[in-house]
């Protein structure tokens, strides 16, 4: 089997958003082309409003990935674990639409008695293990997340450092929104290494608006780009095979 | 497809008595009370028949899926009990929600988990339990796996002549894989003190903080010098600084293979310095006895000599 790579976003925020596109119709749009949506909501003392919290759910729902929302000091343990399953998730959509034209259209891995699901599931790991990974991290530096931003920080770094021990190839990039000038700011371009972004988090101020639609948006035209890009320079366009997950 | 990341509320409050019955297997388990709670499930003590038995149950098949192939293969390495026997796996269809639930059934492990074994039965008890359990895993490592989430809660020691046994196989990697669950406090990774591949070395780093952990019950947080501040805790402990060479070399991936690390503890328990105490003390005990035994001779040859003198006498006058 050729290696395959996988594409997520993941959202780090700790409420609504206030401008721009609906998030959740931006996370749609995302899943249509391939792209899971992750969303973690960070919590302090303060709990996040009935509002906020439906939103978050809503993007995961909508963009085919998972949500969690967390304390700030849980916050390291939940990134890689929710970009791990988020992992898992797109890659049993994988084998059970390979199911469904092998078994007929009823078939998914449930379905299947308890000793032939076993096998199934080292064939998962196994693609868990090697296939190459995307992360478009979106961090959310609105006014309220300022005292969360160390966490977040760190818990970036562990992220790599878990998805780094793989065999299979990562990369990274990073935005926060809103930006200095515009809607959205990257701060990391396309990397294997995320440490250099330590340089870069003490640095950033926040605003007052929470564009988190636009955001999203942004961070599709990001891989879209990328893809381009990569076509240009590989003469066989068959390299790249993104995995995508049937619903 | 949304999965939720813990396990619901309804796994979580199975009342006693609940009776849950496979869907392909068609046994029976009487739910009794809740043992723990992980991130991909509830371990319940259930009864099949009349014998006890631990009965895990998730909504997470897949994670659930990938423990059992663990099982499966812990029992193939014959004559060691690694971790609990694996003795069923079916699915359960809750009959309020028709929701349908994996679970697979072990065999119940009774005992202390290592924290509270310890308070009992004094820290004497440490490094008995370490040395066992650098044996298994060892085995373990041969075997191709590493444990991975390696805690004193995941450690149960248990039976009339205590060992320790590995439960809770979430964390157990295939070598050279990425270290699929851990624990910040007992994670190379989260001290900044190594990678999360799968390596022997992983464990034994493991192993080191769970040493740290029973001399300092109350797990402490990471400050900015994560290196600093375990020297500091190791060197300023009487027990650890025993060992202090030990668990640095542990600590900074040093050994190669749990046995390694086996051997220089047996060592460092042999060295004089340990028991130079105890042996003083045995030697003056020996002294005196000798002194006295000397004294008790010097005697015995006065009284002689005196007897046959008063012989002589007698002899002589008649």
């Amino acid at each position: 089997m050729r290696k395959g790579t996988l594409r997520q976003i993941l959202l780090i925020t700790d409420g609504c958003s206030n401008h721009g596109e609906d998030p959740i119709a931006m996370a749609a749009l995302a899943k249509e082309q391939g792209i899971t949506v992750n969303v973690i909501g960070v919590l302090d003392q303060d709990i996040i409003d009935e509002q906020g919290l439906r939103e978050i759910e809503g993007i995961a729902q909508s963009g085919g990935g998972i949500s969690q929302v967390v304390y700030a000091k849980q916050l390291s343990q939940t990134v890689q674990m929710v970009t791990r399953k988020a992992m898992t998730q797109t890659l049993q959509g994988v084998i059970n639409r390979e199911l469904k034209q092998i078994l007929g259209s009823q078939a998914s891995i449930e379905q299947l008695p308890p000793e032939k699901r076993g096998e199934v599931m080292e064939v998962v790991e196994e693609l868990g293990e090697t296939v190459n990974l995307q992360v478009l991290i979106l961090v959310d530096t609105s006014g309220s997340m300022k005292t969360k931003l160390q966490t977040v920080k760190e818990a970036l770094l562990d992220l790599s450092i878990s998805l780094n021990a793989r065999s299979g190839n990562n990369e990274f990039s990073v935005f926060v929104f809103p930006g200095k000038k515009g809607e959205v700011d990257r701060i990391l371009d396309w990397t294997p290494k995320m440490e250099s972004i330590s340089s870069v988090f003490p640095k950033l101020t926040s605003g007052g608006i929470t564009p988190t639609g636009p955001a999203i948006r942004e961070a599709l035209q990001q891989f879209q780009k990328r893809r381009s890009l990569k076509s240009l320079f590989t003469h066989d366009g068959d390299d790249d095979v993104y995995i995508e997950q049937s619903m | 497809m949304v999965m939720t990341m813990y396990t619901s509320n309804n796994l979580c409050n199975i009342r006693t008595g609940t009776v849950i019955q496979g869907k392909w297997h068609k046994h029976r388990y009487e739910i009794i009370k809740q043992l723990g709670k992980g991130a991909n499930g509830v371990v319940y003590l259930a009864k099949e028949g009349r014998t006890f038995v631990a009965l895990k149950i998730s909504n997470q098949a897949t994670a659930m899926m990938s423990e059992v192939n663990v099982l499966k293969r812990f029992s193939e390495v014959q004559g060691v009990a690694l971790g609990p026997c694996l003795l069923d796996v079916d699915d359960w269809i809750h009959p309020q929600e028709k929701k349908i639930y994996s679970f697979y059934v072990m065999e119940y492990i009774e005992g202390d988990d290592l924290l509270t074994f310890i308070q009992k039965r004094g820290k004497e008890w440490i490094i008995v339990i370490i040395l066992q359990l650098l044996g298994d895993l060892h085995k373990l490592h041969e075997k191709g796996w590493v444990f991975g989430d390696l805690k004193p809660e995941n450690l149960i020691v248990s039976g009339k002549v205590p060992k320790v046994r590995l439960i809770d196989v979430g964390g157990t990697t295939i070598r050279g894989r990425a270290i699929k669950e851990f624990t910040e406090f007992f994670d190379r990774g989260y001290w900044g003190m190594g990678t999360r591949k799968a390596e022997p070395s992983y464990d034994l780093f493991a192993v080191a903080m769970i040493m740290i952990n029973m001399c300092y019950p109350k797990r402490f947080e990471r400050k900015e010098n994560g290196r600093e501040q375990l020297r500091l805790m190791i060197s300023s402990h009487p027990y650890l600084k025993t060992y202090e060479k030990i668990l640095w070399r542990a600590l900074d991936g040093k050994y190669t293979c749990a046995y390694e690390m086996r051997k220089e503890l047996l060592q460092c328990m042999q060295q004089p310095s340990m028991q130079t105490e105890k042996k003083r003390g045995e030697r003056v005990v020996h002294v005196k006895e000798k002194k006295k035994f000397r004294w008790v001779e010097t005697m015995f040859l006065f009284v002689c000599v005196l007897f046959m003198y008063v012989v002589y006498l007698y002899v002589q006058i008649l």
